[in-house]
């Protein structure tokens, strides 16, 4: 019964990518302008040809370190930030006012200040990255902690887990894992939205973002579209795995599917 | 050995109103007594057995434990919630082994131990379920566990099984006091049940509404195991209704 279930999912899913994709070359056939709209078949054969360049994994490679650099850095400074503003009220009375004056600036407007720092370097890319991401895995972190339940605290203490160290690393963090989670998931998902953008100004020749960019100036309007087809593609791949790997190992306690 | 003197609890409330939770108890607890505590709802019963858990200061007033001050919570006191309280990100196991990590015992050594306590509740069986995969009765049996394992002169237990039905409720009170004759705790136990009273307890105080002063202290004298029904059981439980009775409707009015 599950399975049948399943399979007629599966079969309305299949059949509403298909149409769409029928509809879209439709009217692409219609129009007829390449530079206007793209075909399907457009697309694939641009694609086909970025693959077997091998150009087209160097641009995923390029992208994924930038974006590994700003998350790697917005997980080391959003979790520690958000654990201690969380816990320690008056660390968060003397930072919230700076971090609520800050994180109201889109990220992209720190393009100039990421390549007067850093220059046109992999890391004024990562800068950019981290802006988007941090702010939701700190604000995350942080509300976690608040939610601790009480209760989960004072058996704590009964039981002997008394130093603020024990508190937190036995009791606050693991109750607040599945809000950490969250934030760094939704993290990710904007700090990829920045990876176009961090791209754009040129820290290298290679990148999902900056092909875009480099595509639209030739106007190879296929081209473009593969690209910010595999934008999606990946976005969708790094958050399903993330979620895989939340559940199946991080989470395994909970009850409900959260994340 | 408990001693509670000339007790005084005001909470402050946001408002900038002062409610007394309790004023001037005074109580004597010997070592391995049962004691009940009954009164009316929002009579202190909570506050106090907060304060003697260490969670809670009161604004006068001295408690000791075998002679020694009560500064905070330690070692010497557990306490058992109202509301569940295992952690829900560790199996029962290591719910039970918690405290024993922290007295940095192995890990062998402190496995053996939680798996005596659980046969104790009667949960061997669950060792490797997550919390969220047991009933309530079972939860608060490995809350009674966890707090067992770490060795308390004092077990404090604040209306543990009020959220399950009779018959569960029923059965832990039975296992309660197989524990408690096996380990010989002293245990300090608040319900609202005269029934849950008058079967579990040496002694059974009995608050008075807000604000909560000791209102009288009963002993019940009746062997163990105990007659639910028995006429000595009834006379008993007349008596506490009565004078709960009148609390109540204090609180009321
Ligand atoms: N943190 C608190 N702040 C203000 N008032 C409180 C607080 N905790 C308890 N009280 C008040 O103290 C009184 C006693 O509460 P409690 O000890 O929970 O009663 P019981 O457990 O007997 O029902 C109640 O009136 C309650 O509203
Ligand atoms: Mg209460």
């Amino acid at each position: 019964m599950g399975q049948f279930l399943d399979m007629r999912k599966r079969t309305l899913e299949i059949t509403s990518v298909a149409s769409a994709i029928i509809i879209w070359e439709i009217i692409a056939r219609i129009i007829n302008k390449k530079y206007i709209l793209p075909s399907f078949t457009d697309v694939g054969a641009a694609f086909l040809k970025l693959v077997s360049g091998g150009e087209l994994y160097r641009d995923i490679i390029t992208s994924l370190n930038f974006f590994v650099i700003g998350m790697g850095v917005a997980i080391a400074v959003g979790i520690p930030l958000g654990v201690m503003m969380g816990w320690f009220k008056t660390i968060d009375k003397a930072i919230d006012p700076i971090i609520e004056m800050i994180r109201p600036i889109p990220p992209l407007a720190w393009i100039p200040f990421a390549i007067l720092w850093f220059g046109l370097t992999k890391y004024a890319a990562g800068f950019v990255i981290f802006v988007g991401a941090v702010f939701p895995i700190l604000v995350n972190t942080y509300t976690g902690f608040r939610n601790t339940p009480k209760v989960l605290v004072e058996s704590g203490m009964v039981l002997g887990c008394i130093k603020n160290r024990d508190l937190i690393f036995r009791i606050a963090l693991p109750a607040a894992l599945p809000a950490i989670a969250t934030g760094v998931r939704v993290g990710m998902g904007v700090g990829w939205m920045c990876v176009v953008a961090a791209e754009m100004f040129g820290v290298s020749t290679y990148g999902i973002g900056w092909k875009i960019w480099h595509w639209n100036d030739l106007h190879h309007m296929d081209l473009v579209l593969t690209y910010m087809l595999v934008l999606g593609f990946i976005a969708l791949v790094i958050d399903r795995l993330f979620r895989y790997i939340v559940q199946e190992w991080w989470l395994k306690w909970q009850t409900g599917i959260v994340v | 050995m408990l001693s509670i003197k000339n007790l005084n609890k005001i909470y402050h409330t946001e408002e900038g109103d002062e409610v007394v939770a309790l004023s001037d108890i005074n109580l004597y607890v010997a070592d391995k007594e049962f004691v009940c505590f009954i009164g009316p709802s929002g009579c202190g019963k909570t506050t106090l057995l907060r304060i003697i858990a260490g969670l809670e200061k009161p604004d006068s007033g001295t408690l000791t434990v075998n002679k020694e001050p009560i500064t905070g919570p330690g070692p010497d006191r557990g306490m058992v919630f109202q509301e569940y309280s295992l952690f829900p990100w560790r199996t029962v196991l290591k719910n039970i082994t918690f405290s024993l990590e922290l007295k940095k015992i192995p890990k062998s050594e402190r496995e053996k131990i939680a798996r005596e306590f659980l046969e104790l509740v009667g949960l061997l069986e669950f060792a490797d379920s997550y919390p969220h995969e047991l009933s309530g009765g079972m939860k608060q049996r490995v809350a009674i566990a966890r707090a067992m394992v770490n060795d308390p002169d004092v077990l404090l237990m604040d209306e543990p099984f009020g959220a399950v039905d009779a018959q569960t409720r029923n059965r832990l009170q039975h296992e309660l006091l197989n524990i408690w004759e096996r380990k010989k705790k002293t245990v300090l136990f608040i319900t609202h049940s005269v029934d849950e009273a008058v079967f579990l307890a040496d002694k059974v105080v009995v608050f008075t509404a807000r604000p909560g002063r000791v209102k009288e202290v009963i002993n019940v004298d009746l062997p163990r195991p105990r007659e639910r029904t028995s006429f000595e059981a009834n006379a008993v439980r007349e008596h506490l209704l009565a004078s709960l009775g009148a609390e109540i409707q204090a609180a009321i009015d």
